[in-house]
């Protein structure tokens, strides 16, 4: 048997009924019978007395004479009530003197009188009353022992009556549970029903009916304004739904253009960057080529023809020189400047200020008579192109060597500070500067904001500097201000 | 001077008359002799169709790159890949330091690498230095014996 607690609830309420009515009426029921036992029981008992008492009177002459006949006759007219077990008829002295029936058994009669009083005894009614003439001397006692057939009898008969009641209470009881629990458990059965619809269908469409005014039909209410409150919030978010289903479509399509036009763009670039390697290659080859003629056989009119040549003459021939010279100079700037965009990135972790110190040994030793004061900051590092940052450092540090030339106490310092959160390496020296106004042409290929008369150069450096730093992610910019030396701040 | 020639490889006239000239300032022209391109080049080394080529192997090879027909990494594989001119001392004398040239010409097995400057007295200079090296300074490999 399943628990109680898992009964439906039909089940429940009837079985609630008819334990209920049922208890109410097995109380009633055990009332009734004991009250209908005890109210017979005082009745046989008093009758019993009634009986005795006539009895008794009826006996005072034969006890008085001892005439055993009359007393035995007496008591004959006993056997005309069926439930007259034994009587008896004590003298004064407490001895039988007759007894009922005539040839009763010892066990029906006791042998001596016991005090007076009716009693029950041994499934029996018996009982002890005084026999005297004249209202006051005592001549002798009657004993009468009647059955208690009647008092069962009775207790039968209310016990049948109290059960074929309860037996028609508690079918009334049941027909009624079953009728009317139909009013409390329909409205839940209803509930039950829509909500299984809700869970299993997903249908939040259905409601469940209202099927009266109490707190099921507010309960009822409150699950239709909640199942109105879910549709709602469904329908809702089955649009957002499609609409994010369809965003996440145009996105995908948008993205499929963009990797397309990334691809294109990348096929591109490597068309670009095949054709630039070509370019300078060819560069390197066949550009120099020319230059070395006009360098060599100006030398060779110098040489070989300086008698027709006056002073005018060789100075042109000089400049002719000079100026494939500078090209020279100029074209392997350039083509530096290509192998750092061209060049593939290997990064590691470079120790910077390690870099810095043997450019800073490497410029002194290829200009000895010069004297500049280094400071560089110790333990510098960052991750890059080893090759690409020591270019980079390189014309950094070669820059501020070159414009401190003038300065009679050159100072160069390469230091690590923090701008705006971000790590930025230092490159400072105080020599030429610059004047703010150009600083946005400092990093230009060929703008140079000195003459090559005032400081030599080709205005690549920089621009190869920045094109590494970009390279790597960074950023570079400078500050100065003419004569009071330059900045130059990067970050990688 | 010794009997050793300088082979100079050179498409450029201009390049020729100025690497004459420089050698002539150190009377080193009669040693040179000129291909210009590769398949001369090669004809001289290794005899053109049905010749048996020169009786004795250049000193050292100056070996441009840019080089019409037949470039100069091609001659360079060529001589190496040669058993008579396996140990030939090659030199590229080139415009370009490119850094692929450099490593590829190491890689076939060049002796040395010099790039032409463009100042004519530092070229004379180099010239100079190459032919002295490689003519006198310079111990070559044993001639092969010839079959």
């Amino acid at each position: 048997m399943s628990a109680l607690r898992d009964w439906p609830i039909k089940r429940k309420l009837t079985a609630i009924l008819l334990l209920i009515s049922g208890l109410v009426l097995v109380l009633t029921s055990a009332a009734f019978v004991t009250y209908e036992v005890v109210t017979f029981r005082d009745t046989i008992q008093s009758h019993l007395a009634t009986r005795s008492r006539i009895l008794a009177a009826n006996s005072t002459a034969a006890l008085a004479f001892a005439n055993e006949a009359d007393a035995r006759e007496i008591l004959a007219a006993l056997k005309y009530d069926p439930h007259m077990l034994a009587a008896a008829l004590y003298n004064q002295d407490g001895r039988v003197l007759a007894t009922y029936p005539v040839a009763a058994t010892a066990d029906l009669i006791p042998a001596a009188p016991r005090p007076d009083g009716y009693r029950f005894e041994g499934g029996r009614l018996v009982g002890f009353t005084p026999v005297a003439q004249g209202g006051n001397q005592r001549l002798g006692t009657l004993y009468i022992a009647s059955d208690t057939k009647a008092v069962s009898d009775a207790l039968r008969l209310s016990g049948v009556i109290a059960i074929v009641v309860l037996a028609i209470a508690m079918l009334a009881a049941y027909a009624l549970a079953a009728a009317l629990q139909g009013r409390i458990s329909a409205p839940i059965l209803a509930l039950a029903e829509t909500a299984t619809a809700v869970s299993t269908r997903q249908d939040y469409s259905v409601r469940a009916p209202k099927l009266g005014e109490d707190e099921l039909g507010t309960l009822t209410d409150a699950f239709n304004q909640m199942l109105v409150r879910i549709e709602d919030q469904d329908r809702e978010l089955r649009r957002y739904a499609t609409e994010l289903e369809q965003r996440v479509a145009e996105r995908t399509q948008e993205l499929q253009e963009r990797h397309e036009a990334v691809r294109r763009n990348a096929a591109e670039l490597l068309a670009a960057n095949q054709e630039l390697d070509a370019f300078a290659y060819s560069v390197s080859h066949d550009l120099r080529a020319p230059l070395r003629s006009i360098d060599g056989f100006s030398h060779v009119l110098l040489e070989d023809y300086a008698a027709q040549l006056d002073q005018a003459g060789r100075d042109s021939l000089q400049r002719v020189r000079a100026a494939s010279q500078r090209m020279a100079t100029l074209i392997d700037d350039l083509l530096k400047l290509a192998r750092v965009t061209r060049a593939e990135m290997r990064t590691e972790v470079v120790d910077l200020s390690g870099m810095a110190r043997d450019i800073v040994a490497e410029l002194q030793r290829a200009t000895p008579e010069r004297h500049v004061e280094f400071a560089i900051a110790p333990g510098l590092e960052a991750r890059g192109d080893p090759r690409l940052l020591r270019v980079a450092l390189d014309n950094l540090l070669r820059n501020g060597w070159k414009y401190t030339a003038k300065q009679p106490r050159p100072q160069i310092e390469f230091a690590s500070t923090n701008v705006n959160g971000e790590r930025a390496f230092v490159v400072r020296d105080n020599g030429a500067g610059f004047d703010m106004k150009y600083a946005d042409k400092l990093f230009g290929v060929f703008q140079r904001l000195h003459s090559a008369a005032e400081f030599e150069g080709t205005g690549v450096g920089l621009a190869t500097v920045r094109r590494i730093i970009t390279r790597h992610g960074g950023r570079i910019w400078a500050e100065g201000a003419v004569d009071r030396g330059a900045t130059f701040y990067f970050t990688l | 001077m010794n009997a050793g020639k300088i082979l100079l490889v050179e498409d450029n006239p201009d390049d020729i008359a100025l690497t004459m000239r420089a050698l002539k300032s150190h009377n080193m022209t009669n040693d040179v002799v000129v291909a210009q391109d590769g398949v001369q080049a090669l004809d001289y080394l290794f005899g053109a169709e049905g010749s048996a080529g020169p009786d004795e192997l250049p000193a050292v090879v100056l070996l441009d790159l840019k080089l019409p027909k037949v470039n100069g990494l091609e001659v360079l594989q060529r001589i190496r890949a040669d058993e008579r001119t396996r140990l030939l001392p090659v030199v590229i004398l080139t415009s370009s330091d490119e850094e692929r040239d450099v490593i590829d010409g190491y890689r076939l097995g060049a002796n040395s690498y010099v790039r032409k400057p463009v100042d004519f007295v530092e070229f004379t200079a180099a010239a100079k230095q190459l032919g002295l090296y490689w003519l006198l300074m310079n111990r070559a490999p044993p001639a092969p014996r010839r079959a």
